[in-house]
């Protein structure tokens, strides 16, 4: 019935994972959870951080960092588990810790640089500065791998 | 457009629910019919089954079902009306076409593709019964699927002015009897187009002689309208017959004023003079047989509100809902469990009000979860219905004469607990026909009834649902079982066996008593599929069988999947869940028990065997072997497939229901893992699938070796 | 004004292809499932027009229409029935038992919205 009229306007949660900053559409994030632990899943992946309990449901949580080859360090009370919910299922992602809420429009993103020898950043769909900093905007459905066998 | 479900397809599907309940009376009518009952009651209830599945069917097209249902209610009608005998050939036939119906239904559901002649020859058995009445194929054509309908597009080349018409219209006595009235006739033949109304009161006697309900008007109406005579004809419909109808085109192709000058032109309004009815009022009730046909409104003053619904009253609920407060519940039950752990952990004293609270919310979240698994119950009725099925055409196959007596059709199973059950039941049944019933010749030989008879039983025994399968056949040949076995290289050519251990034979995969491969039974699909379904439903199955009297299969089911009976372990810190039904027994490990068979592949020895020896910390990659495996505690298990393992954990729990929770493994799924559970104190717990680990044990134990870097990776 | 329809049959599908059609239309639909809910529904509801399916347990269509019919404020409520049939013996019968009209299943929604305005107008 109402599709937005509205201009490319939208926002942004940003958060920071191994000291870079990265943000996501927070459309599609449903909550953001205090870090507890994790049962951990045999023979997954290195990024497949283990189960939580969230209200009743298992939720997988992905350890953010690893999933971006970037430096992991220990975890502690002061991370957070963003809940996104991507293809209809619920995913919860490790981070630091999250910053900000920004409110943006698609002129304020530049594409990523082509061809960077980067591997991690096929899943940064664009950039943007605030406050003098970049700010790599993910690819949730890139992250989040969509099936078992790419996971495999 | 506000709403985005389609109610047609909605409607649909709710068609063919009603259908399977519509199957399942007729199963029980015949069946009763079959057993002798002569309550005219249960035919009606029997041709009605077959009607309305008709006349929904017809609502969606389904033209193959439509055709078939008429022919089989046309001969149910014969019976209803008693022209026509269900005698036993009859019941046979009417068996039969019950059978194809649902099959029909089934098709049409699922979309597939109906061969055309799929129902030939029961159509000609059915038509048999018919005798020489001629095929009347008419059914097709007078149902027209919904929606299609042919629009009277306007003529372009069309006249600039509407044809005119001069109806006569004199309503006869019946029409009103029947509810018609001729003031709306008259209105819908105006909405038609211009209408000139001239009401003949000729016949109108003077008030003493005036009969109430009688007719005494005529109409001669004048219709300027773009329509057919033909749909003139419609608007009378209804009063064919009832009235004198004559229609005459004014305009043929001499242009006619647009209005008779001579007729007083009372146009669209009615006829100013009271109706009949409301003549009657002022009249001296003489004749008065009827009473007025006037509404009086005083009647409803004091009328009650409507009754909604039957007798019965059912709720049909989306199963999703349902899904949704079993889930509830086993928060509930969790959360119970976490609260009773923190108030424990207070060191409150157990006559505390907050502990006697406590035992009491617990009661009552018990009985909540009792009273919501019982929601997803259903009777197994239509589970044994479909069996009595299988009975005929397998007996029909095997030309046996077999009878099928079921027990306990109430009792109530978990509705995925026998969606699941179809499959192997199918097969013991099958199984009991070919296998276990001797051939009527043998029976007769033994001095038996050359009636072989097949037993479905279903009962509630102890917080389970126990279903048992019988028949009265030869029995057990065990000598013949136990040299199949011995041939095959089942059991080592030595073995001496106890009866029981001959029995379960019949469990182990690919074992096949027939000497002939029947079509029936069919080859390589044994009881080893059977034995596997049931423990997939967390269920047992046990065999016992005497000589010369027959063979018992019997089957324990829980009565809900939502639950599961657990063996709480820890391995490597964390807390699995094993399902209790594979645990035969627990044992500590001395330091002769285990034997090496090669590197990383070890041998438990019990009782004289010797059974594979698995850690399930190594297994499921949460740390390396332990140092020594003496003392370490081990579980036997025996699989759904026969084989056994011993698996190693670091120690045991608790045993203890848990509730189940399904894992999202849309981008992971974990082998080995078949579910997972909260705990009390909030935390998941896996829920072990012991088939898959054994089955991924060996290429398990590789890749283990071939990533060490697991183990620096973790933590 | 919105029409009240009191519509009777024992086939769910029906009661809900008839609610279906009819309640986009702007009628007031009750339904009941056999001659003697049917007659229950009634009490204490003045429907302007009245459908029943013929063939249904404990009191069928041809038993119905004959309680409505004997009923004072009923005698002259247009009744229609639903029928596979439209055989002419049928429509007699119907038309005997003092049915108005009839529908021959399977219909539409223009088809009963049809039906209906020719009885009730």
């Amino acid at each position: 019935m109402n599709d937005q009229p509205k201009t490319q306007g939208f926002e942004l949660l940003t958060f920071r994972v191994a000291d870079q900053e990265y943000s996501l559409d927070i459309m599609s994030v449903r909550e953001i959870r205090g870090w507890t632990r994790t049962t951990p899943m045999p023979h997954a992946p290195e990024f497949m951080r283990g189960v939580i309990n969230l209200r009743g449901t298992v939720l997988p949580v992905m350890d953010l960092a690893r999933r971006l080859n970037l430096p992991t360090r220990e975890t502690s009370d002061r991370n957070v588990i963003i809940v996104v919910k991507i293809n209809g299922t619920l995913t919860g992602l490790l981070v630091d810790a999250v910053s900000d809420i920004v409110a943006m429009t698609e002129d304020d993103l530049q594409p990523p640089p082509e061809l960077s020898s980067d591997p991690h950043m096929s899943v940064v769909r664009a950039l943007t500065v605030i406050d003098d900093r970049m700010i790599r905007v993910l690819d949730l459905s890139a992250v989040v791998p969509a099936t078992a066998d790419e996971a495999a | 457009m506000n709403d985005t479900n389609d109610p047609m397809a909605e409607i649909r599907a709710s068609f063919f629910i009603e259908c399977e309940e519509l199957l399942e009376a007729l199963q029980d009518g015949l069946q009763q019919m079959d057993d002798g009952s002569d309550d005219p009651e249960t035919i009606n209830i029997v041709f009605r089954a077959v009607h309305s599945i008709k006349g929904g069917a017809g609502a969606f097209g389904l033209e193959d079902l439509v055709r078939f249902a008429h022919r089989y209610e046309t001969v149910l009608d014969e019976v209803r009306s008693g022209k026509l005998t269900a005698d036993a050939e009859a019941m046979k036939v009417f068996f039969q076409a019950a059978d194809h119906l649902s099959d029909l239904v089934r098709m049409c559901r699922d979309g597939q593709d109906i061969d055309p002649n799929g129902g030939d020859n029961l159509i000609a058995a059915l038509n048999a019964f018919l005798g020489d009445t001629e095929e009347e194929e008419v059914t097709a054509e007078d149902f027209q699927p919904l929606g299609v309908m042919t629009l009277d597009l306007p003529d372009l080349d069309a006249p600039a002015t509407p044809p005119e018409y001069e109806i006569l219209f004199k309503p006869g006595q019946e029409l009103f009897t029947t509810g018609n009235e001729p003031q709306t006739l008259l209105r819908n033949l105006a909405a038609l187009g211009t209408a000139q109304v001239r009401c003949d009161r000729g016949d109108l006697p003077d008030l003493s002689s005036l009969a109430p309900e009688t007719p005494y008007f005529s109409w001669n109406i004048t219709l300027q309208a773009e329509v057919m005579e033909d749909e003139i004809r419609e608007v009378f419909e209804f009063v064919d017959g009832l009235c004198e109808l004559t229609i005459t085109r004014l305009d043929d192709d001499t242009e006619s004023p647009s209005a008779l000058p001579d007729l007083p032109a009372v146009a669209e309004e009615p006829e100013p003079e009271p109706t009949p009815a409301a003549a009657s009022v002022e009249l001296a009730p003489e004749p008065a047989p009827p009473k007025p046909v006037a509404k009086p409104e005083s009647s409803s003053d004091a009328a009650p509100p409507a009754k909604a619904a039957g007798p019965k009253s059912v709720v049909r609920v989306d199963l999703e809902r349902i899904e949704r407060l079993v889930n509830l519940v086993g928060e509930l039950v969790i959360n119970q469990a976490m609260l009773a752990q923190s108030l424990d952990q207070a060191g409150l004293s157990p006559h505390s009000d907050a502990m006697n609270g406590l035992e009491e919310f617990q009661r009552l979240t018990r009985d909540i979860q009792d009273s919501v698994m019982m929601i997803r119950a259903q009777p197994v009725k239509s589970l044994f219905q479909r069996m009595s099925r299988i009975v005929r055409e397998a007996s029909a196959a095997v030309k046996k004469d077999v009878r099928l007596i079921t027990e306990g059709e109430a009792t109530e199973v978990d509705k995925t607990v026998i969606e699941r059950l179809a499959d192997p039941l199918t097969h013991m049944i099958r199984n009991a026909v070919d296998h276990g019933l001797e051939s009527t010749a043998d029976r007769k030989e033994a001095g038996k009834e050359t009636t072989g008879h097949v037993r479905l039983s279903a009962a509630h025994r102890s917080g389970r649902v126990i279903i048992e399968v019988s028949d009265d056949g030869g029995g057990i040949n065990r000598d013949k079982v136990l040299g199949i076995a011995k041939s095959k290289g089942l059991v080592p050519q030595d073995a001496s066996l106890t009866d029981g251990e001959i029995d379960n034979l019949l469990f182990l995969p690919g074992f096949s008593t027939a000497s002939q491969v029947s079509d029936l039974s069919g080859r390589g699909v044994g009881m080893d599929v059977v034995k596997t379904s049931i423990q997939q439903l967390g269920g047992r199955i046990a065999i016992t069988s005497e000589r010369g009297k027959g063979t018992t299969f019997s089957i324990s089911l829980p009565l809900t999947l939502a639950v599961l009976d657990g063996m709480v372990v820890n391995v490597a810190g964390e807390t699995l869940v094993l399902p209790l039904n594979v645990v035969e027994e627990t044992l500590s490990l001395g330091p002769e028990d285990v034997q090496m068979l090669r590197p990383g592949h070890n041998v438990v020895r019990v009782r004289g065997g010797f059974v594979p020896l698995y850690d399930l910390g190594i297994m499921l990659g949460y740390r390396g072997a332990r140092d020594t495996l003496a003392g370490a505690i081990v579980l036997l298990i025996s699989l759904e497939d026969g084989t056994r393992a011993a698996l190693v954990i670091d120690g045991i729990q608790d045993q203890r229901q848990v509730v189940i929770k399904g894992l999202d493994d849309s981008f992971y799924r974990a082998p080995g893992i078949a579910a997972a559970t909260i705990l009390g104190d909030g935390q998941i717990a896996l829920i072990l699938d012991p088939a898959d680990i054994i089955a991924a044990a060996g290429p398990m134990r590789h890749a283990e070796l071939a990533r060490p870097e697991r183990k620096a990776v973790n933590e | 004004m919105s029409l009240t329809v009191l519509a009777v049959d024992d086939s769910r599908t029906m009661r809900d292809m008839i609610r279906m059609c009819l309640v986009p239309a702007g009628f007031d639909v009750h339904l009941a499932e056999d001659g003697v809910d049917g007659i229950e529904v009634l009490d204490g509801l003045d429907p302007d027009a009245i459908i029943t399916d013929i063939n249904m347990p404990r009191m069928d269509g041809f038993g119905f229409i004959d309680a409505v019919r004997s009923q004072e404020e009923h005698r002259a409520t247009p009744i229609l029935v639903l029928t596979t049939e439209s055989a002419p013996e049928l429509k007699q019968r119907a038309r005997n038992a003092g049915a108005t009209g009839w529908i021959v299943k399977p219909f539409d929604p223009q088809k009963l919205v049809k039906a209906l305005t020719m009885v009730t107008g």
